[in-house]
């Protein structure tokens, strides 16, 4: 017996020295994060809570919850509002956020299935698609946006000049400056660039559906549509749905592109570009801050929603 | 029958194909153009003029900015990969109390809006001095860089078989050598690919660096693009954008086209099996 206990004796010696060393290997990562994530976001939020001003920082006064909504009762019984919470400015930025968000990623889920789909297909010629399909991706958003804004121009744009050809449109619209159209060419923008992305992770889950599914259901001369639907589809739907998830957190978060193509658009305005234009251009430091908190907030219970729902979906499945 | 699904088919590979490609071949053709040539719209290349470029190299601070972006990266993604192989030994090959959460805790600052530690960031850069220069970014780039080189790491960690390890335990070898001798040699594709993907992060942030730096010298390749502009609208130097949008892409696309199908499965990893 007793080799038995020195061994397991000597095991578990093992083990607690490869958790030490474990601990060791995890704290340069734990401090950094802590250094640029961690304290700054709690900086943030605590800003949001000052009067603190861009050009000093450390003479804000703790003022509550007064940069989120602060009321006044004036003399003649009239209540008056203010703060972010009742600044139509940021309503706006929210439902631009939010606009945007739901229609890109939708879109780009569509596009991205159908992308997929045509790469998973054998034909002459697949890896130069593949290799055609990650240009988008892989120029810089600021390059794609200049691009972009160049083809879109009112006057010397192609796009108006094609479209002006084949007679969809009767006179140059200039897409990026105009109100009704700004949104538009921000989608147009932001769905050739990440519809790549969308296609490789659905590519990845159809090319883990067993090719011998399809064949048992062309045998059985199922229609391909109700393939898709019935088969393919509720297979890749995991990786899909995480694949929309983390687009999703992105295009909420959305700055660069409509920072370039559109500036000082209030119909494309999101709650990032409102944000750091009080921070750093308004000099409202701590009104930007209060917006920026705003947006962690509800991203961080968009999360927890998707955590939860997933959890109860995993339930169901079990089932 | 079958014809005509065979044409619709490459019709559709078609359009796939020219809407990702054109948009950066017209990029090129343009940034060949000079003049009033530049405001008549073609279709194929008309001229062939490096004037485009000369401006770039000698008007404005252009070399300086990609000397910055490349320091900047490159320094960036060094960083994060010391971090991260010893931090995904850890969370990949050790069972500890607490690493579920850990992980997730990664991913969810990998998540984050970077907007949210703006003003928090701002006041640290100003503080230690740094604003203004590469360090900023380098600094500020950690907080994407590093969870998800972390994060894919350890998914690549965790699939390597226990026997790999288990002689090197045998022969009384240590964490440290562990991950030195028996891992890293094995590490070399799962490093490029990593490093590769944050690279191309460092290099296309724009908020972090429009914000953090103020003067032509300092600013990276994505403002100094972003904020290329004319005294007005119709004074914008089309010509010259485009030229250096070409530039910066050339390098990026090339190398993503060298490992394709690398990142390809780099960026699957981070995303589907998560």
């Amino acid at each position: 017996m007793t080799p038995h206990a020195v061994t397991s004796s000597g095991r578990a010696e093992l083990q607690s020295q490869r958790i030490r060393a474990a601990m060791w290997f995890l704290i340069p990562m734990i401090a950094a994060l802590v250094f640029v994530a961690a304290y700054p976001l709690f900086r943030s939020i605590y800003f949001s809570f000052t009067d603190t001003s861009l050009t000093n920082l450390y003479a804000g006064q703790w003022i509550g919850f007064d940069n989120y909504l602060s009321w006044r009762t004036l003399p003649s019984g009239r209540t008056i509002f203010k703060g972010t919470l009742v600044d139509p400015a940021w309503w706006n930025a929210v439902w631009n956020t939010v606009r945007f968000a739901v229609v890109s990623v939708t879109l780009e889920a569509i596009l991205g299935m159908m992308v997929a789909l045509v790469l998973n297909a054998e034909f002459k010629g697949r890896g130069l698609v593949r290799a055609a399909i990650l240009i988008p991706w892989a120029i810089p958003t600021i390059v794609s946006a200049k691009m972009w804004s160049w083809m879109l121009n009112d006057q010397f744009g192609i796009v108006n000049d094609v479209l002006m050809n084949m007679g969809i449109i009767s006179q140059k619209i200039a897409w990026t400056a105009n109100a009704d159209t700004a949104m538009f060419a921000v989608l147009v923008v932001d769905i050739w660039k990440t519809t790549p992305f969308m296609a490789l992770l659905c590519l990845a889950g159809l090319q883990m559906v067993p090719k011998d599914v399809y064949e048992a259901s062309k045998i059985d001369g199922v229609h391909p549509i109700k393939v898709f639907f019935k088969i393919t589809l509720p297979l890749v739907k995991p990786a899909l749905m995480v694949a929309i998830i983390f687009r999703m957190l992105d295009a909420l978060r959305i700055f660069d592109l409509i920072y370039v193509l559109t500036p000082n658009s209030s119909a494309t305005k999101t709650m990032s570009i409102i944000s750091r234009e009080n921070m750093i251009e308004f000099d409202k430091f701590a009104y930007g801050s209060a917006q920026s908190t705003l947006l962690f907030t509800f991203i961080a219970l968009f999360v927890i929603l998707y955590i939860w729902l997933g959890k109860v979906d995993l339930g169901g499945d079990k089932k | 029958m079958k014809i005509v699904k065979k044409i619709a088919f490459y019709l559709l590979v078609l359009v796939i194909v020219v809407a990702s490609v054109f948009p950066f071949y017209y990029a090129v053709i343009t940034s060949f153009k000079t003049g009033t040539a530049l405001f008549e719209v073609n279709y194929w290349p008309t001229s062939f003029s490096l004037n485009n470029y000369y401006a770039v190299f000698e008007q404005g601070e252009f070399p300086r900015n990609i000397l910055n972006s490349v320091f900047i990266a490159t320094m960036t993604v060094i960083l994060a990969l010391l971090m991260a192989v010893t931090a995904s030994y850890a969370l990949a090959r050790v069972r500890f109390r607490g690493r579920g959460l850990l992980l997730m805790t990664i991913l969810a600052v990998s998540m984050f809006p970077q907007i949210a530690v703006l003003s928090g960031l701002f006041e640290m850069i100003r503080f230690i001095g740094i604003y203004n220069t590469p360090w900023a970014l380098i600094l500020s780039y950690t907080i994407f860089t590093l969870p998800f080189t972390v994060w894919v790491l350890t998914t690549f960690m965790r699939d390597l078989p226990i026997e790999i390890e288990e002689a090197a335990i045998v022969d009384g070898a240590t964490p440290w050598q562990i991950i030195v001798k028996v891992f890293l040699p094995l590490m070399w594709p799962a490093l490029v690919t990593t490093g590769l993907l944050a690279f191309i992060g460092a290099w296309n942030e724009f908020l972090f660096a429009l914000t953090f730096t103020s003067s032509n010298e300092t600013r990276t390749v994505p403002v100094a693009i972003g904020l290329l502009s004319g005294a007005t609208q119709y004074e914008t130097p089309w010509g010259i954008i485009m030229a250096a949008s070409v530039l910066v892409t050339v390098p990026i696309i090339i190398m993503v086209l060298i490992f394709q199908r690398k990142i390809v499965a780099g960026l699957t990893a981070g995303g589907v099996k998560g």
